[in-house]
């Protein structure tokens, strides 16, 4: 594995690279370099097994990141090769030729987290949310305790309780003066 | 054309180069024409495995085109997650796969060690091994019945489903709980096994393999199953890779690919463990390729029991998981489910939610894309059959 490690050096900008356990590697390329790598690692290095493609919104940092899961059953090992992009402006190159079950996951994605995929099929079809007019779901800044209160509406006739406050007053009535051994942060 | 039956009991045996007309691999289906028809298989249906639907587009009944549509079971597991303490994920994890949840508990508390640098001891190891076994043989057992009740056999889902209930009694003895067990927590398990369990399971083993002998006679040895089942959705090798296919769908193709084998977890290591394989990769191969496993895993809960340490700890010292903080990472742990490769991607930024968790369903792809592709030339009436024959389960993919 170091020694792909080196030859992906030589090939590409390698932006990170960590190990995890021996039978998972993480690296970090270049967005432009992407297509390149998967497909060498697709074709030459054995890599032929795409397990996922996943985001993660990294909202602090105006950043998603998308994580290729490759998996290689020579030797076993599982690669993530991770690539970041711009969240105002989500776009990326798609995979639907190197893995013909590629477009699912940009569908999905393309759904729930609005990252677009120019040229992958149906990726404006709808996969879960039919008829969504709202910001995409899985962003880190969509409310779903605003939304929910804005959708729906309570049953008539039924009440709700905070559940801190009501567990301290049925719970723990007697706590805060119970002759126990106090946390350091009370 | 390759998915066309070869089998003397089957129709469509004419040439269908011409017809229908073809524009870059997809038919040219003109629905004004009234040369096709479309109807939709689900989502309430009993010919579909769960809530999901196929949109089909029919010449006489031969599928021309089919289109998988989810949607009905949207839950959005993952985003609840992102939302609650990492404790807090085991009742939602559970409910990812319904006949199947012990290996979500067993990913997400993997996962969860592996970031935190946890190390579970031994006993509790091999109690989890027991429990991701006996998972195993109840999905496994259902399937049987689903495949059966597909192609018109009820009597064997009877059968099976009956007999799966004696292995939910197994868990509810192990665990507390039938169905959802939430048995495998951070750090171990909850609980140790009750008086008299070894010899209770050993028992149900004995029963188990009495039915195994049944559904072989009835159901893998009878003429009209295999007419029906053989040459039906036939994976190639070459589509193993191509369709990111995996568990019993790709073993049937030859692809010898088992994460209990290639990459061990808990103590699959220490145990004797055939790969099961098969080569002509249509659906009746994948049905003994699951009876095979069924039986191996029948053998493999014998072993397990015999081998677990009587005395040790089943938990390993944890930090209050109420206010627990994982370190900074990302990390995908993966199991071999009876429908493939499960696995779970992690990641956490330090603070006591985590940041993002996917749930990599194991038929994710075979639900769709593999479906769609293989539906086409089948009957009507042989969908049912392939759906359940690919073991595709909804909620795992719109998790």
């Amino acid at each position: 594995m170091e020694q792909l490690i080196r030859k992906i050096k030589g090939m590409v900008h390698l932006k990170a690279y960590r190990k995890q356990r021996d039978d998972l590697y993480f690296i970090t390329v270049e967005k432009a370099q992407l297509e390149m790598i998967l497909s060498h690692l697709k074709k030459n290095e054995g890599f032929t097994h795409l397990a996922f493609l996943q985001a993660v919104d990294f909202i602090e940092d105006s950043r998603f990141q998308l994580t290729y899961m490759l998996y290689n059953y020579e030797t076993g090992v599982n690669l993530g090769v991770l690539v970041l992009i711009d969240r105002d402006k989500p776009e990326m190159n798609s995979i639907h030729k190197l893995w013909a079950h590629g477009w699912q996951y940009q569908r999905e994605l393309h759904e729930l987290y609005g990252i677009d995929f120019p040229g992958s099929p149906r990726v404006h079809e709808s996969f879960v949310l039919e008829g969504w007019e709202e910001m995409p779901p899985m962003r880190r800044d969509f409310d779903t305790l605003e939304y929910s209160e804005r959708t729906f509406f309570q049953r008539p006739g039924r009440s709700t309780n905070d559940p801190k406050e009501y567990m301290k007053e049925k719970m723990y009535k007697n706590y805060a003066a119970s002759p126990r051994i106090r946390r350091d942060d009370e | 054309m390759s998915n066309l039956s070869k089998s003397k009991y089957r129709g469509f045996e004419a040439d269908r180069s011409k017809y229908p007309v073809e524009e870059e691999g997809k038919p040219v289906i003109d629905l004004e024409s009234h040369k096709f028809t479309k109807i939709w298989q689900g989502p309430q249906h009993p010919g579909v495995t769960g809530n999901m639907a196929v949109e089909l587009i029919i010449n006489g009944d031969e599928i021309v085109d089919a289109k998988a549509h989810m949607g009905y079971l949207h839950r959005s597991f993952e985003k609840l997650m992102e939302r609650r303490r990492y404790i807090q994920c085991f009742p939602i994890v559970c409910r990812i796969c319904v006949p199947e949840p012990d290996t979500n508990e067993y990913c997400v508390s993997a996962a969860m060690e592996d970031l935190a640098g946890i190390t579970v001891p031994e006993k509790a190891m091999w109690l989890r091994t027991l429990n991701l076994e006996m998972s195993r043989v109840g999905s496994f057992l259902m399937w049987i019945g689903g495949q059966a009740g597909s192609l018109g056999m009820g009597a064997i889902s009877q059968w099976t489903v009956g007999m799966r209930d004696y292995w939910l009694d197994l868990f509810e003895e192990m665990t507390g709980g039938r169905v959802y067990h939430m048995y495998m927590i951070p750090g171990g398990v909850r609980k140790n096994l009750p008086d008299g369990f070894k010899d209770r399971a050993r028992r149900l083993i004995v029963k188990t393999r009495r039915l195994m002998q049944d559904i072989d006679n009835t159901f893998l040895s009878n003429a009209i199953i295999k007419s029906r089942l053989q040459g039906l959705g036939v994976i190639s090798p070459e589509m193993v890779d191509e369709y990111g296919i995996v568990g019993p769908n790709a073993r049937a193709s030859g692809r010898e690919y088992d994460i209990r084998m290639n990459n061990p977890y808990v103590c699959y290591d220490n145990l004797d463990i055939k790969m099961i394989t098969a080569t002509e990769g249509d659906a009746y191969a994948r049905a003994q390729v699951r009876y095979r496993e069924l039986n191996q895993s029948l053998d493999l809960v014998a072993q397990i029991l015999d081998r677990i340490p009587e005395e040790g700890a089943i938990q390993a010292e944890m930090p209050n998981l109420l206010h627990w903080k994982i370190p900074q990472g990302q990390t995908y742990v993966k199991a071999e489910s009876t429908r493939g490769e499960h696995g779970f991607y992690m990641v956490s930024d330090g603070s006591e939610k985590p940041r993002r968790v996917f749930a990599r369903g194991a038929s994710y792809t075979h639900a769709i894309s593999v479906l769609e592709k293989l539906a086409v030339n089948v009957s009507v009436s042989d969908l049912a059959g392939l759906m359940v024959s690919l073991h595709t389960c909804p909620p795992e993919i719109e998790r």
